[in-house]
């Protein structure tokens, strides 16, 4: 109880300390201060050129974008499961988008605001094909590799107790341990998030011989963070994010929108969007063409996904929950007016 | 004398050479005999251990020589080429990721057109060094020599890739080349004293090198600092300020002063008393709580001061002991000389002391620079902290063993290259106990 009170205190005086009029502060500073995780197939990696990419890097960039009309002018900060609130509690990072699960306690007890999901993972199964195993209720009596003191590990333990079934848990640190010790047989079944499961696969010799199983266990949505002591702050990260998946919707790329912004078109959400009717990114104080810059320098939220995680990639991920509503998904952003 | 005793049953009437020894107590058989197979229970090792080479040595100069790929842009292009030129499913290592993040895993994020000052802060490093560790600088001739063979190296392989002069005509060449005519002409016992002073400066040197901001350098933020050029320098920095807060603290535990005293005691206790990895976290996010907002207390510097602290501590109660171990006598002859506190130390106790703390001192330095790994936890991306962010990349996610086994000799050779170090100076140290 003491040290709750001790965090409450601290949390507080942080929040005095870094709170509101981020974006002059960020304005002065020159560069956006983003936390990133360290490293998530995909999702955040250095390139061989030493440069931060993935999936979470392009959201930084393209607020940073937005802002200075810099895709670069990110300082990128790794921080890791243990430090990612401190840093952005105590002012260190800016924002945050490092594949975090929306839950009650972070948004609410950790006073943080989650801007939107930029990606629906949930909890899966992974087994090598030649078990002949099509579903997680046959799993009775496995042997499972699980990330010890990790939301999966709960998750495991309740979908076993809750369908009658036994399992021989096999504890593991990290990813690249797991999967070694699933390659060398030490257990029958690996089971982490699905976007997880599924990069992995895609580093094994023959992806073919292991099947992720139908069944998802858990709601893991995955979105950037931020504090909520400085609304003005979150509006904008929210409307940049957002307003990357509206682009997907109107069919506005990388491509087209330097086009598609020259003059008004005959959509007027894409107008609002882009800046040629209304003054939408004047009441975020930024110039109206703000998502022009976004877009054209990391592309739609399509766009991002294809690049980073997409089909084409090695780690192969499908649409499937976060396609756009109107694809069968259930990604769906507020109107832009 | 007498005469000759009166019945004599042998006399030698000439000197006879020296008769060989026994075949089994020189050569290479007696080697075996005495190192490896003195007893049952020796023998029974070796050939355990013999066993245990010839099975295991084959396949893994196999994996790592033999079958290994050095040119390859992703794991899959070495499975690929493995497959093509050493047969179906044949694994080596694949030495290319090695090969493609050299540069990241040495200099993290530094800007590739500034990395001549890193450079040029190493070679600084090690001839600020030689002064304090060696008594002449001759071991500069070999090392600024050696780096020059290897700057003449790489010339050779860019001028038969047609890149021309470009390695030779770097600032570290010309550098290395002023040192080693330094070095030549100034290099004896009477001139060391100069060059101590070059190393007293060196801290502040290497700061204004690394980061810049003055003197036309560019400034450098701290956030591209990485890789084994952050190992060395929280190493560096923890072990060469560690040493003398350390025997402050060890002086001041011993004191006789009760407020020193009791003060070194509670530093000690209480960072003896805490991990590490808690006092890089109060470092990297809880003092941002405590410092006025809009503070840039930049978080190398932050972390340095941690790790600096946290081997004091330990350096302190290493040279304590070996002021413990100092007999009774030796004090109180520094005092009945009439010498002052200050001066019995310097001339009499400290020398004896540290003398004996030698292997304990150098544990703690080993100790430090493996721990620098550590801040990896708070997300400064040292070498260790760069495998993660590195296997996230499509290209090479699913590589284990090459990165880390890597990282795992480059350590290998500085604690060696430090133990071997403290094995030299006890040996030299030593000469006055033979007496």
């Amino acid at each position: 109880m003491k040290t709750k009170l001790l965090i409450g205190a601290l949390a507080l005086a942080g929040a005095g300390a870094a709170s509101a009029q981020t974006l002059d502060t960020v304005r002065a500073r020159g560069v956006l201060n983003c936390g990133v995780s360290t490293g998530v197939a995909g999702f955040s990696y250095i390139d061989a050129d030493g440069e931060w990419d993935g999936f979470d890097v392009a959201v930084c960039r393209a607020v940073a974008a937005a802002i200075f009309d810099d895709p670069s002018a990110v300082e990128f900060t790794p921080t890791t499961g243990a430090t990612r609130f401190e840093a952005l509690n105590s002012g260190e990072v800016d924002m945050l988008s490092r594949n975090t699960t929306w839950t009650f306690s972070r948004d609410v007890d950790l006073r943080l605001e989650f801007v939107g999901v930029n990606y629906y993972d949930g909890q899966g199964f992974m087994v090598p094909a030649s078990l002949g195993v099509t579903s997680a209720m046959e799993l009775d009596g496995a042997t499972v590799c699980i990330q010890t003191g990790t939301t999966t590990e709960l998750n495991l333990a309740d979908f076993f107790r809750a369908n009658n079934m036994s399992y021989e848990p096999v504890p593991i640190e990290t990813n690249a341990e797991a999967q070694q010790r699933y390659l060398a047989n030490a257990c029958d079944v690996y089971t982490t998030d699905v976007s997880g499961l599924a990069a992995t696969r895609s580093t094994f010799e023959d992806p073919s011989a292991h099947v992720i199983l139908p069944e998802i266990i858990s709601k893991e949505p995955l979105g950037p963070v931020v504090r909520e002591d400085d609304p003005a702050w979150v509006n904008l990260v929210r409307w940049v994010f957002q307003g990357l998946i509206i682009a997907e919707e109107k069919g506005v790329t990388s491509e087209n929108v330097a086009e598609l912004a020259s003059a008004p078109t005959d959509d007027p959400e894409t107008n609002r969007l882009l800046g040629t009717e209304g003054a939408f990114g004047e009441m975020l104080n930024l110039t109206n063409d703000f998502m022009v810059r976004a877009i054209s320098a990391v592309g739609n939220y399509g766009e991002i996904f294809e690049a980073h995680i997409g089909v084409d990639t090695p780690v192969g991920l499908e649409r499937g929950l976060n396609a756009l509503y109107t694809d069968g998904g259930i990604l769906y952003a507020p109107p832009f007016r | 004398m007498a005469a000759a005793p009166p019945h004599v049953a042998y006399v030698a009437e000439r000197f006879y050479d020296d008769e060989a020894p026994p075949p089994s107590t020189v050569g290479f058989t007696a080697w075996l005999r005495e190192n490896l197979f003195s007893s049952p229970l020796n023998s029974a090792l070796t050939v355990i251990s013999v066993t245990l080479l010839a099975l295991y040595l084959p396949g893994l100069f196999q994996w790592a020589v033999t079958h290994s790929v050095w040119n390859a842009s992703s794991l899959r292009e070495c499975r690929a080429i493995m497959d093509a030129s050493f047969g179906e499913g044949v694994r080596g290592a694949c030495w290319a990721v090695i090969n493609e993040r050299f540069m990241q895993l040495i200099y993290g994020f530094y800007p590739s057109a500034l990395r001549w000052r890193p450079n040029i802060a190493f070679v600084l490093l090690l001839i600020a060094m030689i002064p304090v560790l060696f008594e002449t600088m001759r071991s500069l001739l070999w090392i600024a020599g050696g780096g020059l063979a290897i700057k003449a190296a790489t010339t050779v392989v860019s001028l038969a890739q047609g890149d021309g002069f470009g390695p030779l005509q770097s600032p570290t060449t010309y550098f290395m080349v002023g040192a080693l005519v330094l070095a030549y002409f100034f290099g004896g016992r009477e001139h060391r004293r100069k060059w101590l002073i070059l190393s007293a400066l060196f801290p502040v040197i290497a700061y204004f090198l690394l980061w810049g901001g003055a003197f036309g350098l560019d400034r450098v933020p701290s956030s591209r600092f990485g890789g084994f050029l952050l190992t060395m320098i929280i190493g560096v920095t923890g072990i060469a300020a560690s040493l003398p807060i350390g025997i402050a603290l060890a002086l001041g535990r011993r004191s006789d002063m009760v407020f020193i005293r009791s003060i070194s005691v509670m530093f000690i206790e209480f960072i003896r008393g805490v991990p590490l990895i808690t006092l890089l976290f109060v470092a990297s996010t809880l003092l941002n709580y405590f410092l006025p907002p809009g503070t840039e207390f930049d978080l190398i510097l932050r972390v340095l001061i941690m790790v600096t602290l946290f081997a004091s501590a330990y350096m302190a109660e290493v040279v304590r002991g070996g002021l413990a171990a100092l007999p009774k006598g030796q004090y109180e002859a520094a005092d009945a000389m009439g010498l002052t506190y200050w001066q019995s130390m310097r001339l009499i106790i400290l020398p004896q002391a540290l003398k004996i703390s030698i292997p304990g001192i150098v544990n703690t330095f080993i100790g430090l620079f493996k721990d620098t790994t550590l801040v990896a936890v708070i997300g400064l991306l040292d070498p260790l902290g760069l495998t993660n962010p590195i296997r996230a990349d499509s290209n090479w996610n699913g590589i284990v063993w090459e990165l880390y086994g890597f990282i795992g000799f480059v350590f290998f050779l500085f604690c060696w290259g430090m133990s071997q170090y403290s094995m030299f100076l006890e040996r030299k140290l030593r000469a006055g106990d033979r007496r």
